[in-house]
């Protein structure tokens, strides 16, 4: 057989796009074919590179057509449990997300090309409660099922896509269950919470457990998954966990810590006061965290993330303007064992978690260099995003502390 | 050791005073010389104080086992652990100082690391311990027995007996193998739903790498040589009438037999003498504990009459007993499925542990003067 001709869904949006772009570029596969229900900007145009774009929307019966004509292979559900750029568009994303995956998978049905289904479907699946077990393996399901929101969403959308595994057999399935995707490029409810400033509200008394993945690592699962052969569902995450309070701290802003019944008027209040919002349902979910056993991702489906959790989470923060700087700490270390008359401990190196391995500083500023931007096309959405100096003095973009590989 | 090691250390030679933790610091002695010998000998200080208040009739043949010990290993792990290796000349409150404001900038730039189940030992050498270290020599005036059944690495299931109204036994049980085994090494302790339902106390929980006793967490902890720990009789332990004091109740199901077996790890019995004494449960409002959801609504001679006195808790002498590892090996294939095997096991460790409390409390003698 040929190449492959791979269909993408949701290339309005940094994954969907870039992933195209990368399957595009890629010998084995002969043609790739973008859809969407709305015209992507010219940045996501401009990543998505060699792929054709067809303005299809998924919940439309035209998508069949689009599969049929083509003889489309492998279909990549990528806009499946993608979280909505606002939570204004809530209603619309489980709109799109519930009833888009259904029709896309009768659609899948009725092909006789389609081979290959991969369907990106997320964490939340697990729901997150003080009875679950610490780390979640692939085996396990919800003890407390979410009664709506984007858990009880991936929760449906993974029920039809069993139903259709039953009904064609034939078809391998890929179902990769992502952590929150944070990174340079991808905007989300998420990464807007930690852009508040200089103070980020948590719930009082909570300190959850959290694991990111960054966006390049996410593409590139999919990509591996759309081309590789492994058949299941799998957990993506990046190595090692990272606390909430810990990750306000290091994208250099302060916990606001606040009983989560004061969430709600807060969260209005700030609105109103045009300081920025936040959803109060995703600070709840985020005091109750979750951790994900990886074994299977690395083991089974053959693919290592570059990034760990606290990398990928300091390659984000590189880009937010920090408020409390790690010199300014230090400073104030160094003012108040003055004025005690105390030599203060040295400012150790940066440890990124599970990295036992790091260079000197210099080391690290060198290898920056060479680290190449997010599939090569985030230069094109700069301009979306202000680059500022980053968290460490260096210019925005470069993580802070980097695996040197 | 630190006698020995500051008799022919670099102290001596340096011509200076020989210094403890409070006394001036010699400032002619080379900074890199004392970089490791400055933690070890706080430490050891600490632990001889320590073992001097509590036991003065512990063997002393361990004792001195102890001092002989080398220590690079530990040197190596306690600078791993913590991401900031002391090179520091002073002494005393202001090193204690210095040290409360490196942790305090870590704090605030987030350079810490938790592992997959969240514990964060910076968090814990710095917060969590010091208080219980002090409730640990000083107010209850702890024993350890059979330190040495604790091996120095690889995974081991530590079963406890549990008492004493508020779960302060768990926590001395951590501080005894955190501060007083050879290697420091942390205990991960298994708690019930509501310890991590609870705010404030579930993340202080989770931070000190304890999480959810079930057998998913437990096997995986064990299979990565990590000693967790274990109280089977659960609330109905804890919550017993004084009455009942140092009569085991019933051990759950057996679930912990089955982790241990399941990863191949010894089993080792704990034996807790003390912690009944602390808050004696003479009656238990069930109408309210149900209404507040708590597993029992403790009435002890000072609470809740004397109000936030009666959370002090009395200083009844305690001893710890680590007993001899049981072996979980050698049972054959799908042992761990066959409830016989696992029963029985069960059944000797909570016997084991029933004759340790009661040989122990014959040697204790009074429960407050010891």
């Amino acid at each position: 057989m040929a190449g492959l001709i791979v269909l993408v869904t949701g290339v309005t949006r940094v994954i969907g796009s870039c992933l195209a772009g990368r399957l595009a570029a890629n010998p084995a596969v002969d043609r790739v074919i973008g859809v969407d229900a709305a015209l992507p900007e010219p940045a996501a145009r401009a990543r998505m590179g060699a792929a054709d774009f067809a303005r299809v929307d998924i919940r439309n019966p035209l998508v069949a057509r689009v599969i049929e004509a083509a003889g489309v292979d492998t279909v990549v559900h990528a806009s499946a449990s993608s979280t909505p750029a606002s939570s204004a568009a809530r209603t619309m994303a489980k709109e799109m997300n519930v009833l888009g995956t259904m029709q896309l998978l009768a659609a899948c049905q009725r092909s006789e090309s389609v081979r290959n289904l991969i369907v990106r479907s997320t964490g939340a699946v697990y729901g997150a409660s003080s009875r679950d077990p610490a780390i979640f393996t692939e085996e396990m399901s919800a003890r407390s099922v979410p009664s709506s929101g984007p858990g009880r969403d991936a929760i449906d959308i993974e029920a039809y896509v069993r139903g259709f595994g039953r009904r064609r057999p034939d078809v391998r399935i890929a179902v990769p269950r992502f952590a929150e995707v944070v990174g340079p490029t991808v905007v989300t409810p998420l990464t807007r919470y930690f852009g508040l400033a200089p103070a980020v509200p948590m719930v009082l008394g909570r300190d959850a457990r959290l694991q990111f993945v960054h966006e390049q690592d996410a593409i590139g699962l999919l990509e591996h998954l759309a081309l590789g052969n492994f058949a299941g569902t799998v957990n993506a995450a990046g190595d090692g966990t990272i606390t909430l309070a810990q990750a306000i701290h290091r994208a250099g802003r302060i916990p606001l810590p606040v009983p989560s019944l004061g969430l709600d008027p807060l969260s209005r209040v700030m609105r109103t006061l045009r300081l920025g919002g936040f959803s109060p349902s995703q600070v709840k979910v985020l005091a109750a965290g979750r951790v994900m056993d990886t074994t299977r991702l690395r083991e089974r489906a053959g693919y290592t993330p570059g990034f760990t959790t606290v990398e990928a989470f300091d390659d984000f923060a590189a880009g937010l303007r920090p408020v409390v700087t790690p010199e300014a700490v230090r400073a104030v270390e160094v003012r108040v064992a003055g004025a005690f008359g105390v030599q203060p401990l040295p400012d150790t190196p940066a440890i990124g978690a599970g990295n036992q391995d790091e260079g000197s500083t210099v080391d690290l500023l060198l290898a920056d260099t060479s680290v190449p931007s997010v599939a090569g096309g985030s230069d094109a959405v700069d301009g979306s995003r202000p680059r500022l100096v980053g968290i460490d003095g260096h210019a925005a973009g470069t993580p802070r502390r980097r695996r040197i590989r | 050791m630190p006698r020995v090691r500051r008799a022919g250390g670099g102290s001596d030679e340096q011509g200076g005073p020989v210094s403890g933790p409070d006394g001036p610091h010699p400032t002619g002695r080379p900074v890199s010389a004392i970089v490791a010998d400055n933690r070890i000998d706080e430490q050891i200080f600490e632990q001889d104080g320590g073992t001097a208040v509590a036991g003065t009739d512990a063997p002393t043949e361990r004792r001195v086992r102890e001092r002989s010990m080398p220590r690079q290993a530990e040197v190596a792990d306690s600078t791993a652990a913590d991401p900031a290796p002391v090179e520091n000349t002073e002494t005393g409150w202001r090193r204690g100082l210095a040290g409360s404001l490196a942790f305090l900038r870590r704090r605030m730039t987030g350079e810490y690391q938790v592992d997959d189940f969240g514990y964060d030992a910076d968090f814990t050498d710095h917060v969590v311990v010091p208080p219980l270290k002090v409730l640990y020599e000083k107010w209850f005036r702890i024993e350890t027995l059979g330190m040495d059944n604790i091996p120095d690495t690889g995974g081991a299931l530590l079963v406890a007996n549990h008492s004493g109204t508020v779960a302060v036994d768990a926590l001395m049980t951590a501080v005894a193998v955190r501060e007083h085994h050879p290697m420091r090494r942390p205990l991960r302790m298994l708690g019930a739903d509501l310890v991590f339902q609870t705010p404030v106390m579930g993340p202080i929980a989770r931070k000190m790498g304890n999480t959810l006793a079930c057998n998913p967490d437990a096997e995986r902890l064990l299979s990565t040589g990590e000693l967790v720990a274990v109280f089977p009789e659960g609330f109905k332990g804890v919550g017993k009438p004084y009455s009942q004091r140092y009569r085991l109740q019933r051990f759950g199901r057996g679930g912990f037999v089955t982790a241990a077996m399941k990863t191949g790890v010894p089993i080792i019995p704990v034996s807790i003498v003390g912690a009944e004494e602390i808050y004696p449960l003479i009656g238990n409002l069930k109408p309210l504990a149900r209404a507040l959801g708590f597993p029992y609504f403790p009435i002890t001679p000072t609470f809740p009459w004397l109000g936030p006195l009666g959370a002090v808790p009395l200083p009844s002498k305690w001893i710890i007993e680590f007993g001899e590892p049981i072996q979980t090996t050698g049972f054959g294939d799908n042992a761990a499925d066959d409830p016989m095997v696992v029963f029985n096991i069960t059944d000797r460790v909570r016997e084991t542990i029933q004759q340790t409390l009661y040989r122990l409390l014959l040697r204790r003698g009074h429960p407050f003067l010891g």
